[in-house]
C-alpha cells in the first residue's frame, strides 16, 4: 500500500496535473443544454478550452467572465451578471456552471451571496439553471475539481425529500462516475445497469455530449448530457453508486438528500472489481442470476487473464495519472502480477492514494515519471499523451490514459471499465509489451560475439 | 499592476510607427489598443499567453512560468514552433504555487529555488520567467528575484513581467519582444558579422515554416543573424544588434520593438511577409534593396531578381497542375490581417472563387487591399458568430472554410472541408512551396470522397417501399431477461 511522498523541490518540471476549474467544466459539459462559464481572466478559459478541443477534437462552449484587472480589484459580480445575461440571450442554455479560477479565489469573493443577488434580481434569467463551484487553481487536480462541480449541482438542484412519503423508484439508480471515465466507459457502466432491468440516472453524462457524434444543428451549448429536469428526480432513486472515491462526498451529499443508501465503488477495471459492482446490480435488481450476456463477458475476461498473464507477471511499468485513475489501473494490473515500480500522482486530497498497490506515490510531475521509470527499471509507462517526451527519451511504451490525450484519436472511445473493458485494458498491456520484444543476443548471457571470420564478407539483406 | 508595468503598457499603446495608432486620436491612442472584453462572449488568449507566443519558439532558453498551475499546466507543449536543435522549450517548468505559497507569501522564495533548480540540472543559456495573474497580484517582484538570481548563479535571469490581465494576446506579443529589448538584445556580440546579416522578427516556424523561405536566403547568401524567435537561440536574440536589416514578418506586434532597434541600432526595417508567391517576391527583393543600402555589394539585387524569376516560374508549373481541381470551388476565408489579402490573391490566380473573407484585426490599408483584390466590400465581414458561420456553410454558401482552429468545428459540423490557415496549423505553407503546400492541402480536402459520404441521408431518412406484416415478437429479451410481450405481466 502506497505512502504518498512529496518531493521537496520548487520547480515543476512538465506538469502531470491539469487544473481544477478544467475539471469541473468538463462534469458541467456533461449536463443538457449547458454552458460552463470560467470566474476570470479570459486565459484562464482560452487554455482550458484549446486543451479540452484537442482532447475531444470537438467545439467546446467553455465562456468566461473576462476578468480584467480593475475588475479583479473592485470585485466581479457585475461581470458574472453581464456574462449571465449575454449567455442567455446568445446561446440560450438551461444550464450555466461557473467555476472559479485562481485569479478570482486570491482576492477572495462571496460568490455565492453576489449570485443569489442576481438570480433575485433577474427575472430574466429565471428559467437559467445556475451552479458556482469553487475550484482555485491552486487546490487539487482536475479530479477534485469535478468532483467539487458534481457536489455543487447536487447541492443546488437537488432537494431533500421526505424518506416516509417520498414515491421512491425502486428500480432507478444514480450512478455518479469520476473524473477519469470516459464516455465510452460511462456508456459501458450504463449498459451494464440496464441489462439489469435498472433505469440509471447519469450525473454527468459525458456519454451524450462529448462522445463525439455529428449533430443536426449548431446549438452553443453542451451536445447532450443529463436532462437538466432529470436531476431532481435523483432524490427519488433506490440507491446512489459512485464510482472512484473522489466522488465519496458527493455521493453522501446525494445519500442525505434523498434518504437512501450509497456505495463507491473504487475502481470497476479488474476481475475482482467488476464483480463487485454485479454483485450491487444483483441486489438492486433483486434478482440471484445475471443475464447471460454479462456472464458470457465474464468467462471473456477470465480467458483474456489466463492468456495476459505471460506478459503481465512480472511486468514493471510506471503509471503517472490521477489519484482514482491510478488506482483502478493498478490494481488492476497488481491483479495480473504486474508491478507498480513507479506511482506518481497529482492530488494529496483523494484518500485512495494510500489504497494504490505500490510502495510509494510521488506527489509530482512527469519529470518525476520519467526519473522513476529510469531508477526503477521499469518497461512501460502508463500516462496521458504529454507522457511522450518521458518516453522517447526512455525509449519506452507508453499506454496513453486519462486526459489530455491530444495527439491520438478516439480519446472519448477508450474502454477500461466492465468485463469487457478490463478485457481490452489487459489485451493493451499486453500488446505494448509484445510490441517491444527483446531477441536474445549472446552479450546478454555474458557470451563472447561469433567471431568475425565466420561472417560473410559483403553486406546482407534480410526478407524480415 | 506595479508602476512600471503600467508605465510599460501605456507605451505599447502610444507606438508612433503603428499606422493603426497614428489614425487615431490622441485620447483613443491613450485607451489603448484591445477592446474592452465582454463577460460571456470573449475569446482569446491573455498577455502571458501573447508573451509566451512569442518568447517560446527561442529554443535553448528554460520558461518558467511563476504561478499556480493552470497557466503553465494547461499551456505547455502545445505549439508548433519547430526546432532545429535544443528541445529544452518544450519543457514545462512551473513553480506550479499552491494555496499555501500564495497566503504565506513564499512565491518570490519558490521561484529564487525553482531557478537555481533548472540552472544546475539543465545549465540553459537563459532561464526566463514569466509572471502571471496571480503572482502580480499578489506582489512577488519578480525583476528583483532575477536580479538576485543572475548574480547568484551566473545564468540570466530574464524577468518576463506580462501578467494575463493587462490584456490581450497581441498586447502580451508587444510587451515580450519589449522585454527582449531591455534585458536581452545587445548583451552579447557576434563573433564575426558580414554585410549580409539580417533579423527576422515575428515568425515563430510553425511546422518549420521558416525552413521553407530559409533555402531561398542561403541562395542568395543572406545570413538570419538574428531571430525573434523562429528557431532562435538565445545568442541569435541577445546579438541582434548587429544586424544589417530587419524584416518583421507580418506582425504589428513586434512593430515597436522593430522601431526602437532602428532608434537605438540604427537598423532599418521593413514589413514583409512570406505568405503567397507576389508576398514572398516582394520581400526578398525588398530585402535585398536595403541590404545593398546598408554596404552589400550591389550585385545582390541581380541576384535576387534572377532567384524570383526561376523560383517564380518554377512555382507556377507545379500550381498548374492543381488548376483543373480547384478551379471553381467557393472558398470562406476566416482569418485575419494581411492575410485576408495576400492569400485571396493567390487563390484567385488559381481560378478559387472567394466567396467571403474576414477583416478582424486587418488595418485600413489591409482593408483597401481586399477591395481591390475582390473588386467590391460586399464579400468583407467583421465578426462572425459561429452560429451564422454555420448556417452560412450548412446552406452551401461556400465548398470550403479556410480559418484558424478555432472555427474548425464549424466548419466540420455543417460537412464543409476546412483547412488550418492560422498560427496552430501543422503544414507549412510558407514561401514559394508552401503555396503548392497550400493547393495541395486544398484539393486533397475539396476533392476528398468523405464529403459526399458524409452528406448521404441515413436509411431511416429515405423513403423506403412497405415491405409486408411481421408477426409480432413474443420473446424475451435475450439480455435483460425481460418479456417483450405486453400480455405477459411476469415482471
Amino acid at each position: 500500500m502506497a505512502r504518498l511522498t512529496r518531493p521537496r523541490r520548487a520547480v515543476s518540471t512538465n506538469p502531470l496535473k491539469t487544473s481544477a476549474p478544467l475539471g469541473a467544466a468538463m462534469a458541467y459539459l456533461g449536463i443538457e443544454r449547458a454552458i460552463p462559464l470560467f470566474h476570470g481572466a479570459q486565459g484562464c478559459t482560452a487554455f482550458a478550452m484549446v486543451h479540452m478541443v484537442r482532447h475531444f477534437r470537438e467545439a467546446i462552449p467553455l465562456q468566461t467572465t473576462a476578468m480584467n484587472e480593475v475588475s479583479t480589484i473592485l470585485g466581479g459580480a457585475d461581470q458574472i451578471e453581464e456574462a449571465l445575461a449575454n449567455l442567455k440571450k446568445r446561446a440560450n442554455p438551461r444550464f450555466i456552471g461557473i467555476a472559479s479560477t485562481a485569479l478570482t479565489e486570491t482576492r477572495g469573493e462571496d460568490v455565492p451571496a453576489e449570485l443569489s443577488d442576481i438570480l433575485a434580481r433577474r427575472p430574466d434569467l429565471a428559467d437559467l439553471k445556475v451552479v458556482y463551484a469553487s475550484t482555485p487553481d491552486f487546490d487539487g487536480a482536475m479530479e477534485d475539481g469535478w468532483a467539487k462541480a458534481v457536489r455543487a449541482i447536487i447541492d443546488t438542484m437537488v432537494p431533500e425529500v421526505d424518506p416516509m412519503f417520498c414515491d421512491r423508484d425502486l428500480r432507478q439508480v444514480n450512478l455518479l462516475p469520476a473524473n477519469y471515465l470516459t464516455p465510452a466507459e460511462v456508456e459501458e457502466i450504463v449498459r451494464m445497469v440496464r441489462a439489469f432491468g435498472l433505469k440509471p440516472i447519469v450525473l454527468p453524462d459525458l456519454s451524450f455530449s462529448l462522445d463525439g457524434h455529428l449533430a443536426d444543428d449548431w446549438s452553443g451549448c453542451s451536445l447532450g448530457g443529463t436532462p437538466v429536469d432529470a436531476i431532481p428526480d435523483m432524490a427519488k432513486s433506490a440507491v446512489t453508486f459512485a464510482i472512484g472515491e473522489s466522488m465519496r462526498g458527493a455521493a453522501d451529499l446525494l445519500g442525505q438528500r434523498g434518504h437512501m443508501p450509497v456505495q463507491v465503488f473504487r475502481s470497476l477495471t479488474g476481475l475482482q472489481a467488476v464483480d463487485n459492482f454485479v454483485s450491487a446490480l444483483m441486489n438492486v435488481a433483486g434478482t440471484a442470476d445475471a443475464p447471460p450476456a454479462i456472464k458470457r463477458e465474464r468467462a471473456r475476461l477470465q480467458d483474456a487473464m489466463l492468456d495476459a498473464h505471460f506478459q503481465t507477471g512480472g511486468l514493471r511499468y510506471a503509471i503517472a495519472a490521477d489519484a482514482d485513475l491510478a488506482y483502478a489501473l493498478t490494481s488492476a494490473l497488481a491483479g495480473m502480477g504486474a508491478e507498480a515500480a513507479c506511482c506518481v500522482v497529482t492530488s494529496p486530497a483523494n484518500p485512495i492514494t494510500e489504497a494504490i498497490p505500490s510502495d510509494t506515490a510521488i506527489l509530482g510531475d512527469l519529470g518525476d515519471l520519467e526519473d522513476g521509470a529510469r531508477e526503477s527499471g521499469a518497461t512501460l509507462l502508463i500516462s496521458h499523451a504529454h507522457a511522450r517526451h518521458a518516453a522517447a527519451a526512455t525509449g519506452l511504451p507508453l499506454i496513453r490514459v486519462g486526459f489530455p490525450i491530444n495527439d491520438r484519436l478516439g480519446a472519448q472511445d477508450a474502454c477500461r471499465v466492465g468485463y469487457r473493458g478490463t478485457r481490452a485494458f489487459l489485451f493493451e498491456v499486453a500488446n505494448a509489451v509484445l510490441a517491444h520484444p527483446h531477441t536474445a543476443r549472446p552479450e546478454d548471457f555474458g557470451a563472447a560475439p561469433i567471431e568475425q571470420e565466420f561472417e560473410h564478407d559483403r553486406p546482407q539483406t534480410a526478407p524480415h | 499592476m506595479s508602476d512600471a508595468l503600467k508605465q510599460t503598457v501605456q507605451e505599447a499603446f502610444v507606438e508612433p510607427a503603428c499606422a493603426t495608432n497614428r489614425a487615431k486620436s490622441a485620447a483613443d491612442r491613450k485607451k489603448g489598443c484591445a477592446k474592452p472584453l465582454t463577460p460571456g462572449a470573449a475569446a482569446g488568449g491573455c498577455a502571458f499567453d501573447g508573451a509566451m507566443i512569442t518568447l517560446q519558439p527561442i529554443v535553448d532558453v528554460a520558461h518558467l512560468v511563476h504561478a499556480p498551475l493552470a497557466c503553465g499546466g494547461n499551456s505547455w507543449d502545445n505549439r508548433g514552433s519547430a526546432s532545429s536543435g535544443s528541445m529544452l522549450y518544450k519543457t514545462g517548468f512551473t513553480t506550479d504555487l499552491t494555496e499555501l505559497d500564495i497566503v504565506m507569501g513564499h512565491g518570490e522564495k519558490k521561484l529564487y529555488r525553482a531557478i537555481r533548480e533548472i540552472v544546475e540540472k539543465h545549465d540553459p543559456p537563459a532561464v526566463f520567467v514569466y509572471s502571471t495573474c496571480v503572482t502580480s497580484m499578489v506582489g512577488d517582484d519578480i525583476g528583483a528575484v532575477c536580479k538576485a538570481a543572475t548574480e547568484a548563479f551566473g545564468t540570466p535571469a530574464i524577468p518576463v513581467d506580462v501578467p494575463g490581465f493587462v490584456g490581450s494576446k497581441n498586447l502580451g506579443c508587444k510587451l515580450g519582444g519589449e522585454m527582449m529589448f531591455r534585458h536581452v538584445i545587445g548583451t552579447q556580440e557576434p563573433e564575426r558579422t558580414t554585410a549580409y546579416d539580417i533579423n527576422i522578427m515575428g515568425d515563430y516556424n510553425l511546422s518549420g515554416e521558416l525552413w521553407q523561405v530559409k533555402p531561398l536566403l542561403d541562395r542568395l547568401g543572406i545570413r538570419i543573424l538574428g531571430s525573434l524567435s523562429a528557431d532562435a537561440r538565445y545568442r541569435q536574440v541577445a546579438q541582434m544588434h548587429r544586424a544589417r536589416v530587419t524584416m518583421l514578418v507580418c506582425s504589428h506586434a513586434l512593430q515597436g520593438l522593430a522601431r526602437k532597434m532602428e532608434e537605438k541600432y540604427g537598423i532599418p526595417y521593413f514589413e514583409g511577409s512570406f505568405y503567397g508567391i507576389s508576398d514572398t517576391s516582394e520581400a526578398l527583393r525588398t530585402m535585398c534593396r536595403m541590404l545593398v543600402d546598408r554596404g552589400a555589394d550591389a550585385d545582390l539585387i541581380d541576384r535576387c531578381e534572377a532567384l524570383i524569376e526561376e523560383e517564380e516560374a518554377k512555382v507556377r508549373a507545379e500550381l498548374a497542375a492543381y488548376r483543373p481541381r480547384v478551379e471553381g470551388k467557393r472558398v470562406l476565408l476566416y482569418t485575419g490581417g494581411h492575410k485576408s489579402w495576400s492569400v485571396v490573391s493567390a487563390l484567385q490566380e488559381l481560378g478559387v472563387e472567394v466567396v467571403g473573407t474576414s477583416v478582424r484585426k486587418a488595418t485600413d490599408n489591409d482593408k483597401a487591399r481586399v477591395i481591390e483584390v475582390m473588386g467590391t466590400e460586399a464579400h468583407m465581414y467583421e465578426n462572425m458568430a459561429p452560429k451564422d458561420m454555420y448556417a452560412t456553410l450548412k446552406a452551401s454558401g461556400a465548398d470550403i472554410l479556410m480559418s484558424g482552429a478555432r472555427s474548425q468545428f464549424v466548419g466540420l459540423k455543417a460537412r464543409v472541408p476546412w483547412i488550418d490557415v492560422n498560427q496552430e496549423k501543422h503544414e507549412p505553407y510558407a514561401g514559394y512551396m508552401g503555396m503548392v503546400d497550400l493547393v495541395r492541402a486544398i484539393d486533397r480536402s475539396a476533392n476528398n470522397p468523405v464529403w459526399d459520404d458524409v452528406r448521404r441521408p441515413a436509411p431511416w431518412d429515405e423513403d423506403r417501399p412497405f415491405a409486408g406484416h411481421r408477426p409480432r415478437i413474443k420473446d424475451r429479451c435475450p439480455v435483460t431477461g425481460l418479456a417483450n410481450d405486453p400480455t405477459d405481466f411476469e415482471d
